[in-house]
């Protein structure tokens, strides 16, 4: 009987996980082999123009001012507005997960930590246009009147453009971050500190001997997603610099590689070379990755 | 003693700690409220409290863009994702979740890794395609490619292993009901709070989307919330109250949605990354 049933049932998984494989091929795996496709050609709006191999490139790496110069505030961006703020993320984790009876809004805080990474970038961003304000903002405001000092030109500067750049992305992510690392921190067995208490570490060795290798894997993960994140940041740059025609503000200080990307493909119509530019950019993730994977195996010896 | 006093003073460090960090993070939020209310967004010292030029900035931001019709759109294109998401990724996951069959594991693990893949790899080819199919400029490109996604999955399988008792499933079977009927008339029932947890994600994803709405519905006049608001800015004048009672709006609903559902959705979405 139950023998019948099964076999009865043996197309039914296959017809309800089909939906996801059709539209992969369709809109995932079609398309990222045509960019492949698309890559080595001479591509405009008009249609192709004709194979030029490798030409797309070879062109980026050699001779585009505008790639290196958008690879190199990608980079300033994925340390400062991205990695940097793991620092920050993991000890607020560590305070979150405190133990003392007293500590009460264990939720609340989390609520709170958790509100910035589901806000919309462009809200975000109209948002912090405001605070950015050089005469009327917040944040002159405060830096004038508390700390004494100049009034900062935050998106006309070259410098503080990418700076306010990265004050947003560590607004949006460092709470997010927080709460990946506490979930971590809360299946960490209790064991192992009662021995380091028994031996006397203070609070800061312990952690260093204890938390941070078991965490070692939630790290990967995390720093793993930065670095995808980080290294497609777009709505940020193009709402807060106003749009693709600034090319990312003065000094092009806020082109980011994403934004150059669209740039290339969605305003100067140069499909082919847009698409060597999304593989580029997709190798230097991987390396990335596997960086982070290898500096993660070391920590863990 | 003394040691309960050290402990007193670390644990109200923290305490502050937490707040500040509480306040950093909740301030902007509290601002484009302020903001929203001000005709004259711009003093000095900035504005910390409300004013009273809702129905000016009302006007305002009506007379700039058609704001109704770009709620409606992001409205019914989020509406009409989750709705579509929620099906379809509870379907797949009843598979993972409750099926044996051959490359089960494999499979899976193959949609899993498929979340990896930076979303601008295939964005040229795909917006080309769009246009092929005759879907550019309309809801489509936003809506169907994301139905079975990866992510939802991933969440309902992980949530249907457990709240779906097999025996169930086989008393089922044996009262005649087809594989189909089942889906419809045992699982969702069971997996109504996973499909909200799925469906508010999705539905923040799809309310929140630039990218894709830039692409593929250009014209702020017939686009989604965040384009018309970022055009609105890009091109404006610096009369910005309008602007901000429009981005007032556009979070109201977000916020709501979330601090209903926010417990859950921290829970789930943090487990999920644990495990992989």
């Amino acid at each position: 009987m139950i023998r019948t049933l099964f076999k009865k049932n043996t197309l039914t998984p296959y017809i309800f996980i089909s939906p996801f494989f059709v539209l992969f091929f369709i809109f995932g795996l079609y398309p990222i082999g045509y960019s492949i496709y698309i890559s080595f050609f001479k591509w405009t709006i008009s249609g192709p123009q004709g194979f030029v191999g490798l030409t797309n490139y070879k062109n980026l790496l050699t001779r585009d001012p505008f790639f290196f110069k958008a690879l190199g505030n990608t980079t300033w961006l994925l340390i400062f507005g991205s990695l940097l703020q793991h620092l920050i993320a993991i000890p607020l984790a560590i305070m979150l997960n405190n133990e003392n009876k007293n500590f009460r809004g264990r939720g609340f805080f989390k609520t709170a930590f958790f509100l910035p990474y589901i806000t919309s970038t462009v809200s975000v961003t109209l948002i912090f246009a405001q605070l950015f304000d050089l005469n009327y903002g917040w944040l002159n405001y405060v830096w004038v009147n508390l700390f004494q000092q100049e009034r900062v030109n935050w998106l006309s500067n070259p410098d503080t453009i990418k700076t306010a750049l990265a004050i947003m992305l560590n607004w949006r992510f460092v709470g997010w971050n927080t709460i990946i690392y506490l979930a971590g921190l809360q299946a960490i067995p209790g064991t192992l500190y009662e021995a380091a208490d028994i031996d006397g570490a203070n609070a800061f060795r312990k952690h260093l001997s204890i938390t941070v290798p078991q965490l070692l894997p939630i790290i990967f993960f995390a720093v793993t997603m930065s670095i995808i994140g980080g290294m497609q940041v777009f709505d940020e740059p193009y709402v807060l610099l106003g749009g693709y025609e600034q090319m990312g503000g003065n000094g092009n200080s806020g082109l980011t590689s994403a934004f150059y990307l669209m740039f290339t493909g969605f305003k100067a119509s140069r499909f082919g070379k847009g698409s060597a530019i999304a593989w580029l950019l997709f190798f230097i993730i991987m390396i990335l990755t596997l960086l982070n994977k290898a500096i993660n195996r070391m920590m863990d010896k | 003693m003394k040691r309960s006093i050290g402990g007193n003073v670390k644990f109200s460090l923290f305490y502050i700690v937490l707040i500040v960090f509480t306040l950093l993070f909740a301030f902007p939020f509290y601002y484009v409220f302020v903001l929203a209310s001000w005709s004259r967004i711009y003093s000095n010292p900035p504005h910390l409290w409300f004013g009273s030029d809702i129905p000016v900035n009302l006007n305002s931001l009506l007379s700039q863009l058609p704001f109704h019709v770009n709620f409606f759109n992001s409205l019914s294109i989020a509406v009409l994702a989750t709705a579509g998401t929620v099906f379809f990724c509870t379907m797949g996951g009843y598979a993972f979740a409750k099926f044996e069959f051959k490359g089960k594991k494999g499979l899976l693990l193959f949609i899993i890794s498929t979340m990896a893949i930076p979303a601008f790899l295939n964005i040229i080819p795909f917006f080309k395609m769009m246009v092929a199919f005759g879907w550019y400029k309309t809801w489509l490109p936003l809506i169907v490619p994301g139905l079975a996604n990866a992510f939802g999955i991933f969440l309902m399988t992980q949530f249907l292993e457990n709240s779906i008792p097999s025996d169930l499933l086989s008393a089922a079977r044996i009262d005649g009901l087809n594989e189909f009927q089942i889906l419809i008339k045992v699982v969702f029932p069971l997996a109504k709070p996973g499909i909200a947890i799925l469906g508010t994600v999705t539905f923040i994803g799809s309310w929140n989307n630039f990218l894709g709405a830039l692409i593929m519905l250009p014209d702020p006049k017939k686009s989604t919330i965040p384009v018309a608001l970022s055009s609105l800015f890009v091109r404006s004048d610096g009369n910005f109250g309008g602007l901000m009672l429009g981005t007032a709006l556009a979070l109201l609903p977000l916020l709501i949605a979330f601090i209903f559902f926010s417990k859950k959705i921290i829970a789930n979405l943090t487990a999920g990354s644990i495990k992989a």
